[in-house]
Parts: C-alpha cells; sequence; structure tokens
C-alpha cells in the first residue's frame, strides 16, 4: 500500500469556484483509478486560491493481475471459427486448451505498477478537468488546442510513497517542489511525500485544508466582535469566499463613523459584504453596529493597522456615497420620481416603464375593487402600483439594483405614506422563487399579483414565451409567483386563458411536485372542459379538485373505477364508435346492465351537484358508487352483441360512463 | 498610508512605472491622441493583441467617460483621469511576480499591505473582446485589473497577451494618504518652485467639461458625427487602412459616450449603438488581420488564423 500526493499549482483560482474544484478532482480521480481496478482505502481534496491538492492513502503499488477464460468454438468446428477465435483472444492454437471437444483460451493481464496508471490518469484528469469558465496562456497559446486551465497551471507536484510519478501536461513537468505564501515564503518548498505535505506548507504560511482556514475565519471574527462588545452576523457564504481569498486567513476589525448609520441597514451591509467582503456586526440593541471585519491575507508586520486603515477608508468612501444617495433621494418625492419611468423603454413592443405601471395600477385597483384580493382598499392598491417602480430612477437603487422596492419602501415611509402602501412597494417582488415569503397583506398582495400578471400577459401577447432554457424576462419565474401568491391567499378568479393558462398549468406541476401533487392529476382537471375552449382556469378550486382526485385514484375504488373507465374508454376507442350516450333501453335489459344505467342516473345528478357546490370529496364518493356496477356490468354483459340494437345501446353505456367520470377529471390523462 | 509630504508624487508615479517596465523590456509608449475611454482601446492593445508576434508595451493613456464627470464636486469621480497600461505578448509565466514587483517599486510593501487576486473577467462588448482575470485589491481597494485576453475583436488571441491596468488616480491617492483627487501633490517642489496639486492642474478641466458633457454639447451634430465616423470607418475598411478605420472607430466610440452622457440614446437605441461601433471595431480588427495575415504565416509558420 502507498500514499499519494498531488498538487496543482495555479495562479487565483475564484473563490466561488474551489469547493466544486476539490470535489471533482476527488471525484475523477476514483473514476480514473475504478477504471485501471484501483480504489484507494482514503481520499481527500484540498483546496486553497493558489493550489487544488489530493491526497489518496492506502493505494495497492499495482493492480491486481487478472486471469480471463473465453470459451471458444467446438474443437470440430470449420477452420474459419478457430481462426476468429485466435484473432479475438491474441492466443495461438497451441496455447488454447481442449476441454472435452471444446477450445478454451485462457488469457493473463499481469499486473499494472499504479505509478504507471497514475502517470497516465492525472494528464487526462487535467485536460478533462470541468472548470465553469476556462482559459488559455502564454506561449502554448499560439493555438487554442493548448491546454486549458482557470487560471494558468504553473506546476504539478506528484508523489507516490515520496517518488515522484513522472509526467508532463503542455510542458509543465512534474516534481516535489511547489512554492508557499505569495509574500511569506520565498523560494521553494520541497515536499518529502504525501505525510508531510500540509506541515511543509503550513511552515510556508499556506494552510492547505479550506476547512481549517473557514473555522479560523469564523472564530476569529468571532473572538474579534465580542472583544468590541458586539456580536458577529453569521454568514457562512462570506467565510467561505474569505477562506477562498486566502491561504493564511487573518481576520481584523476596524471602525467606521456612526453618522453612517443614518442610511438604511440594508445598504450598509450589502456595501459590506457584496463590495468588500467585510463581515457585518450587531450591537447590544440588535442594531447594526458601526464597525466590520475583513480578512487579509497576511501577518501584516504592523500587526494590521496600515490594513485596517485602508479598508476603513475604501469603505468611508464606499458609505459617502451611499449617504449621498440617500440624502439625494429623500428630497424628491416618489410621485416625481414616478414621472421619470416614461423615459424608460420597458420592452420596444410594450412600451415605457410608465406604460406598464398603469396597466398595473388598472389591474391591481380591479383585483380590489372586485374583492378579488379581499380587504383591499382600491385607492391604495393604486397607489402603492402607481408607485411601485419609483426607486428604479433613484441614485441608491441606480448603485444598487438588488435594493429595488426595498428603498422604495424606505422612501415612501420617509415622505410619510400610508404604511400599508410602503409595504407593498418595498414587497411587490415577492416571492423571488420557492423559497422566499409570499405577500398576504392585501394591498401587497394586489400590487405583487397585478405586477406580475401584467408581465406574463404582456409578453405572451407579443408572443415573447420561454423556450427550452431560453427565458430572458423571466416569465416563468414570475408564474410561479402568481401560483403561490394566489394558493397561499386563496384568491378566486379566472387567472388565464389559451396559452398562458397552459403555462400556468406546466408551472403548477413543477411547482406541486415538491407537495408530492401528481402532474397527470393537474393535467387531468386542467383538461376539463378545454375542447370546448373553456379550461379550468380557477386555480384554488383547480387544486382543491386535484387534490379530492389524487386521495381517490390512490383508494382501492379508485383505482377499480379508473381501470373500468380505462376499459370503457378503450372499446369506444377500438369500436371508433361514434353514437349517442343511453338513457332508456328499448329491450329487455340484463340485470347488471339495469343496475349500471340506474347507478349512473343517480350519480351522475350528485356528482354533478357536488362538483357545482365544490364539493370535490362528496363527487369523487358519487363516482365511487359506480365501481361495482361497471365491475358486474364488464362481469356479466357482452357489448359487442349479435344484436346490433342491444350493441349500440352498451357503447352508449359506456359513453355514459366516460361522461359521469368527465364530471370531475379526464381520466384519460391519468397514469396507471 | 504614507507621509503625504514623502511618497511618491503622482508624476513620478508614472516615472517609477515607465523605469519598473522598461527595465522589463517594454516599450514605453506616449498617450494615444484620441479620446479614449480607457487604455485599452489604444491600438497598440488592441490591434496588437491581434496576431502571432511578440509585442510588449506600456503607456499612460488619459481616458474620457464624460458620465463620470461631476463638475470636480465628488472627491473620487472624474470625467478624465489617467491608465498605466501595460501588455505583454504572450503573455510571461512571470506576469504576477512582475506585476507585484511595480507595486514594490512604488512603495507597496505586501507584508504591510494586503494585496489579493480578486476574480473579475473581463468583456469589452464595443471591441467585440473577453479575457479572464482578476482586480488587484490592495486593503480592500481596487488598485488594477489583470487579464488574460481570449478574444479580441471577435478573434481569438493567438497567443494570449496579459493586459495590466492601474488606475493612476486611486493609487496616487492611496500612496500619497490623500482623501480628494484635486489635493493629491502632482509633482514635488523643487527649491523655491512649490509643488502642484492634482486640482490645480485639472479641476477647471473637470468643472468645464462636465458642463460640456451633460449640458452643452450639441447633440445634433454629435449625431451626425457619429453617423460621419462610422461612414468613415466603413470606407477605410474597405479601402484597406485598417489602421486609419480604427481611429475612426474609436471616435465613434467616444461620440456615443457623449450622448450617453446628454442623456439622448434611450435603453434600447443603447444596444444597438453599442452593436454599431462593435460592427466597426470588429471590421477594423477583422481588415487588419487580413492586411497582415500573409506576413504572419511567413514569418510564424504553423500559426493558423
Amino acid at each position: 500500500m502507498a500514499d499519494f500526493l498531488l498538487e496543482l499549482l495555479c495562479e487565483e483560482i475564484p473563490a466561488r469556484m474551489q469547493a466544486k474544484a476539490a470535489d471533482d478532482l476527488k471525484r475523477l480521480f476514483a473514476e480514473k483509478l475504478a477504471d485501471a481496478g484501483l480504489k484507494a482505502e482514503g481520499l481527500d481534496a484540498y483546496v486553497t486560491p493558489r493550489r487544488l491538492a489530493l491526497i489518496a492513502k492506502g493505494l495497492p503499488v499495482e493492480t491486481q493481475a487478472v486471469s480471463e477464460e473465453f470459451k471458444g468454438p467446438r474443437t470440430s468446428a470449420p477452420a474459419q471459427a478457430l481462426e476468429g477465435f485466435l484473432r479475438k483472444t491474441g492466443l495461438t492454437q497451441d496455447q488454447l486448451q481442449d476441454r472435452d471437444g471444446v477450445w478454451f483460451a485462457v488469457v493473463e493481464k499481469p499486473g499494472r505498477a499504479s505509478v504507471d496508471v497514475l502517470a497516465e490518469a492525472i494528464p487526462a484528469i487535467i485536460r478533462a478537468f470541468p472548470w465553469p469558465k476556462s482559459m488559455r496562456w502564454g506561449n502554448a497559446s499560439v493555438t487554442t488546442e493548448s491546454l486549458r486551465w482557470v487560471r494558468p497551471l504553473q506546476g504539478i507536484v506528484a508523489l507516490l510513497d515520496g517518488a515522484v510519478v513522472p509526467l508532463e501536461v503542455d510542458g509543465i513537468v512534474s516534481g516535489r517542489e511547489t512554492v508557499g505564501h505569495r509574500f511569506h515564503s520565498s523560494g521553494v518548498v520541497s515536499i518529502a511525500d504525501a505525510a508531510a505535505y500540509q506541515d511543509a506548507l503550513r511552515g510556508a504560511y499556506v494552510i492547505v485544508d479550506p476547512a481549517e482556514r473557514q473555522a479560523i475565519v469564523e472564530e476569529r471574527a468571532k473572538v474579534l466582535a465580542a472583544d468590541a462588545g458586539y456580536e458577529l452576523i453569521e454568514d457562512k457564504g462570506l467565510v467561505a469566499e474569505n477562506a477562498g481569498l486566502t491561504e493564511w486567513p487573518v481576520p481584523l476589525l476596524g471602525q467606521f463613523d456612526p453618522e453612517f448609520l443614518e442610511v438604511p441597514p440594508e445598504v450598509i451591509q450589502l456595501t459590506l459584504r457584496i463590495n468588500q467582503k467585510y463581515f457585518v456586526l450587531r450591537d447590544q440593541a440588535g442594531k447594526l453596529a458601526p464597525a466590520f471585519i475583513c480578512t487579509a491575507n497576511i501577518e501584516a508586520k504592523d500587526g494590521g493597522k496600515a490594513i485596517v486603515a485602508g479598508n476603513g477608508k475604501v469603505l468611508a468612501a464606499r458609505l459617502s456615497d451611499a449617504r449621498f444617495f440617500w440624502q439625494q433621494d429623500k428630497k424628491i418625492p416618489l410621485a416625481e420620481q414616478a414621472k421619470k419611468l416614461s423615459r424608460i423603454t420597458f420592452h420596444e413592443k410594450l412600451g415605457t416603464v410608465s406604460d406598464k405601471v398603469e396597466r398595473v395600477a388598472n389591474l391591481a385597483q380591479w383585483l380590489a375593487d372586485e374583492r378579488i384580493v379581499p380587504g383591499c382598499d382600491p385607492v391604495l392598491a393604486r397607489q402603492a402600483a402607481e408607485l411601485c417602480k419609483a426607486d428604479l430612477v433613484t441614485e441608491m437603487v441606480g448603485e444598487f439594483p438588488e435594493l429595488q422596492g426595498l428603498m422604495g419602501g424606505y422612501y415612501a415611509r420617509e415622505e410619510g405614506l400610508n404604511a400599508a402602501v410602503a409595504d407593498a412597494i418595498r414587497d411587490h417582488y415577492k416571492p423571488v422563487g420557492q423559497g422566499d415569503d409570499v405577500p398576504t397583506a392585501p394591498v401587497t398582495v394586489a400590487v405583487a399579483l397585478a405586477d406580475k400578471l401584467d408581465t406574463l400577459r404582456s409578453f405572451f401577447g407579443i408572443d415573447e414565451k420561454p423556450t427550452g432554457s431560453r427565458d430572458p424576462f423571466a416569465l416563468r419565474r414570475a408564474a410561479l409567483g402568481v401560483i403561490q401568491i394566489i394558493t397561499a391567499n386563496g384568491l378566486r378568479f379566472p387567472v388565464a386563458q389559451g396559452d398562458l393558462l397552459d403555462f400556468f398549468a406546466d408551472r403548477l406541476k413543477v411547482q406541486q411536485k415538491e407537495a408530492g401533487v401528481r402532474h397527470d392529476l393537474i393535467d387531468a382537471v386542467f383538461a376539463l372542459g378545454r375542447e370546448s375552449g373553456g379550461g379550468e382556469d380557477d386555480l384554488v378550486r383547480l387544486l382543491a379538485r386535484v387534490k379530492a382526485l389524487q386521495s381517490f385514484v390512490e383508494s382501492e375504488d379508485g383505482t377499480n373505477l379508473l381501470a373500468g373507465y380505462k376499459r370503457a374508454a378503450n372499446i369506444l376507442k377500438k369500436e371508433d364508435f361514434a353514437g349517442s350516450p343511453t338513457t332508456a333501453l328499448s329491450y329487455v335489459p340484463e340485470a347488471e346492465e339495469q343496475a349500471l344505467l340506474s347507478a349512473l342516473d343517480s350519480a351522475e345528478e350528485k356528482a354533478g351537484q357536488a362538483v357545482v357546490a365544490e364539493d370535490f370529496a362528496g363527487a369523487m364518493s358519487a363516482l365511487a358508487s359506480l365501481r361495482a356496477p361497471i365491475d358486474a356490468f364488464f362481469d356479466k354483459v357482452t357489448v359487442n352483441d349479435a344484436d346490433s340494437s342491444k350493441r349500440e345501446a352498451r357503447l352508449g353505456i359506456l359513453i355514459r360512463i366516460r361522461n359521469a367520470v368527465h364530471q370531475v377529471a379526464d381520466f384519460s390523462k391519468i397514469e396507471g | 498610508m504614507a507621509d503625504p509630504a514623502t511618497s511618491l508624487s503622482f508624476q513620478d508615479l508614472i516615472l517609477t512605472l515607465h523605469d519598473y517596465w522598461g527595465r522589463h523590456g517594454c516599450l514605453i509608449l506616449q498617450p494615444y491622441d484620441m479620446e479614449v475611454g480607457a487604455g485599452t482601446f489604444h491600438p497598440a492593445t488592441t490591434l496588437r493583441s491581434l496576431g502571432p508576434q511578440p509585442w510588449n508595451a506600456a503607456y499612460v493613456q488619459p481616458s474620457r467617460r464624460p458620465t463620470d464627470g461631476r463638475y470636480g464636486e465628488n472627491p473620487n469621480r472624474l470625467q478624465h483621469y489617467y491608465q498605466y497600461q501595460v501588455i505583454m505578448k504572450p503573455s510571461p509565466s512571470n506576469l504576477q511576480e512582475l506585476y507585484l514587483g511595480s507595486l514594490k517599486a512604488i512603495g507597496i510593501d505586501p507584508l504591510l499591505h494586503d494585496i489579493r487576486f480578486v476574480e473579475d473577467d473581463w468583456e469589452s462588448p464595443t471591441l467585440g473582446a473577453w479575457g479572464l482575470g482578476w482586480e488587484v485589491w490592495c486593503d480592500g481597494m481596487e488598485v488594477s485589473q489583470f487579464t488574460y485576453f481570449q478574444q479580441m475583436g471577435g478573434f481569438d488571441c493567438k497567443p494570449v497577451a496579459g493586459e495590466l491596468t492601474y488606475g493612476l488616480e486611486r493609487l496616487a491617492m492611496y500612496i500619497q494618504g490623500v482623501d480628494s483627487v484635486y489635493d493629491l501633490r502632482f509633482n514635488s517642489a523643487v527649491g523655491d518652485r512649490p509643488s502642484a496639486s492634482y486640482g490645480d492642474v485639472f479641476l477647471a478641466n473637470e468643472q468645464q467639461m462636465s458642463k460640456w458633457n451633460f449640458e452643452v454639447a450639441n447633440t445634433e451634430k454629435l449625431f451626425q458625427w457619429f453617423r460621419d465616423c462610422e461612414a468613415e470607418a466603413q470606407a477605410s475598411i474597405a479601402a484597406g487602412v485598417p489602421l486609419a478605420a480604427y481611429d475612426q472607430a474609436i471616435k465613434a466610440s467616444h461620440v456615443f459616450n457623449l450622448l450617453q452622457a446628454r442623456g439622448v440614446i434611450s435603453v434600447q437605441e443603447r444596444a444597438s449603438y453599442i452593436g454599431r461601433v462593435r460592427d466597426l471595431a470588429k471590421g477594423s480588427c477583422e481588415a487588419y488581420i487580413e492586411k497582415n495575415r500573409a506576413d504572419w504565416e511567413a514569418n510564424f509558420p504553423g500559426w493558423t488564423l
């Protein structure tokens, strides 16, 4: 058994790509080894900004010798058969064994030294490495065929039990030498073997294990915060990012002028986190503290004073920009800002953002007027809708587009507008995706729904529909938002028609999948009335129906009724019957035939009434009463009677079965 | 970071960089004599990054971004500023070390200040160009862009050039420890001749040019200039003088920036104008390649477009 070390040294790997790169390296290595019949006892991958490393422990020093046996033709078979067998096995006739008149070949595959397997596998892994974005560089890049890597690859360390595994990729030759920290170490670091790797680099100010660097960042940041009397606002993503930007992380605490705290805390947080990658702190009262923690990559000679001063300066410049924007924006009422929206094109075929706002305002007011959104004041809904996009032209949102909505809410409050209006402006983009909060405040519901519905109707109106992975106007997300708002608030109204309704059906299937709702049942209910151009367009009713349907078809009665329905439908299809439903019989019927007709009369009526009353469980149980009569009918009655009047009447009964069931859902869409 | 009185003046910063890159084999070129938005537009970068021939150059490029004008009232934003540009083709394997050496040369001690390479991929829609690289941070401030060009004018870079861009004012503010660009020491006092500040040299320019960019420039004429430059560029491409065509493309690009500052280009028109400038830049690159292709193929066996 041997231990193997691989280190791929390169220029700075983007922090966001590091974790996946380590996983990919581990996976690809295990796959390549498995192909050769090798397996390590333990496999660990490490990554820093400048290196991707892997340690395989307990690797066999060679692959197992294998002996494979092949059965050939009979010894009496024609010569061609024997020749073919010899070609296939690569043996000569005297190497074959004659066992009871049949040729057998035994092929011995000797074991291969693992060092040879590695020397072949590593270059292949490097060449095919799945970086999200890769590049060419240097002299080799005169052709586009040259090696691609995330950033220039500088060196390869490959050691098997301390011996260099000889390999070469695009002129980069493997060895045992690497480099340490960019500034704390000079010259090369020579690695004895896999076991010595981490310590050798630690001695050169490189912590190879990202988990260890993350722990340092997080723990040290917490201590610094506590020492200053604050609490760290935890942010795992930021911990990982800072650990991905440093080989020797040194968190440092700095302060900023408390006067900046007049700016909304979200703005400050965004500036610190996104632009500067600093941690944010809160004080005893839970409010944002005038301090930050940055993570340096060095143990500075002055203990970090100059670094903190420099970072504090950069931050102050950014925060004074933000404060300037905040103060400027507050001077202009949102209604004034909204006028500027007429200068911004929403879409060349859909007019300006002003035009859109007007449509949204009309729709929001209608949703309130018609009491589709219960308890919503139409005047407030209209006002909120008219102002909801005004923050797009503010300085702050120009600088931080991700604060759209939120800033509008702040400015509305500063202006003294109704709190319901301010909240609606703030939250009208919600929900953004599955996990996001869904609005429930009436004015917010009206504006959020109107905004998304208008987007969907407008783009469908100009035939700009999502295709495949292309969804430039995020219509899928808008439809999902509409579905979430409608279902969370139980809103009853026809949501769409035609193509757009089909689009909602698709989104609903995706959305309901997580809740365990079967997509075929959604289809079965959406299909109702489609042929006559109608179709279920009330999502709340639709989901209630689907829910009842699902518990029904998963019951014993439901399964059997579905089987009976399918049998009836198949016969009708096979016979291509175009007659009408049977209501009365002109001949003396069989008992089961009569019983089914009576059962249909009663079930149809009950199911119909229950559907009107939206008692879908009741409708299902009315249908369930048909199960026994249908089973008995198919058991005892011959549909294809020689008497054509009987045959037609019985086919007509099958039509009634189908029609009865279709009152509730189109069962032909149900799978199974 | 340092004592404002003893740290490098603005002009000494430039001279130090010239000296450093000159010693590392770069031609020290002068600024291109046209209005451009960034050092990348200098033909010494754009056009020279095409083709197989080695090319190493460094220069200062005055850069104009009309929309960034603040009438001289913002301490950090200017409509006219300087970029220091280094282009090395093929990208040397020690380009990062060379770059870090230049920081040391201008007085930034990497054991006192935190230098970091933070992912930042570069793309220029108007040049049809992109590359991968970083923004370089010094104590949390972006002081340079570092890019490995992968494509220029829509053509693969063969070989790849490494490009470094230093924001000179920002770097100087950092080195001198001043909060306003206008307070930068432009030079050092000599004898009884006092030093001049950046504001002494450029404040009036920022005030007047901001006013012209945002308020005065005649938009009818600008639109006409754009059309004229476009036509002239196309005619030059047809006439087989790609260097002249590229000049006109640069002009069109700057006129477009002025129109933007005047606020007369709507959102959807914007994309179309960028497309027109890109077509000119790409056309110039293509014509430049066509003009040189035979030479390149003859002198660099095995090289193909």
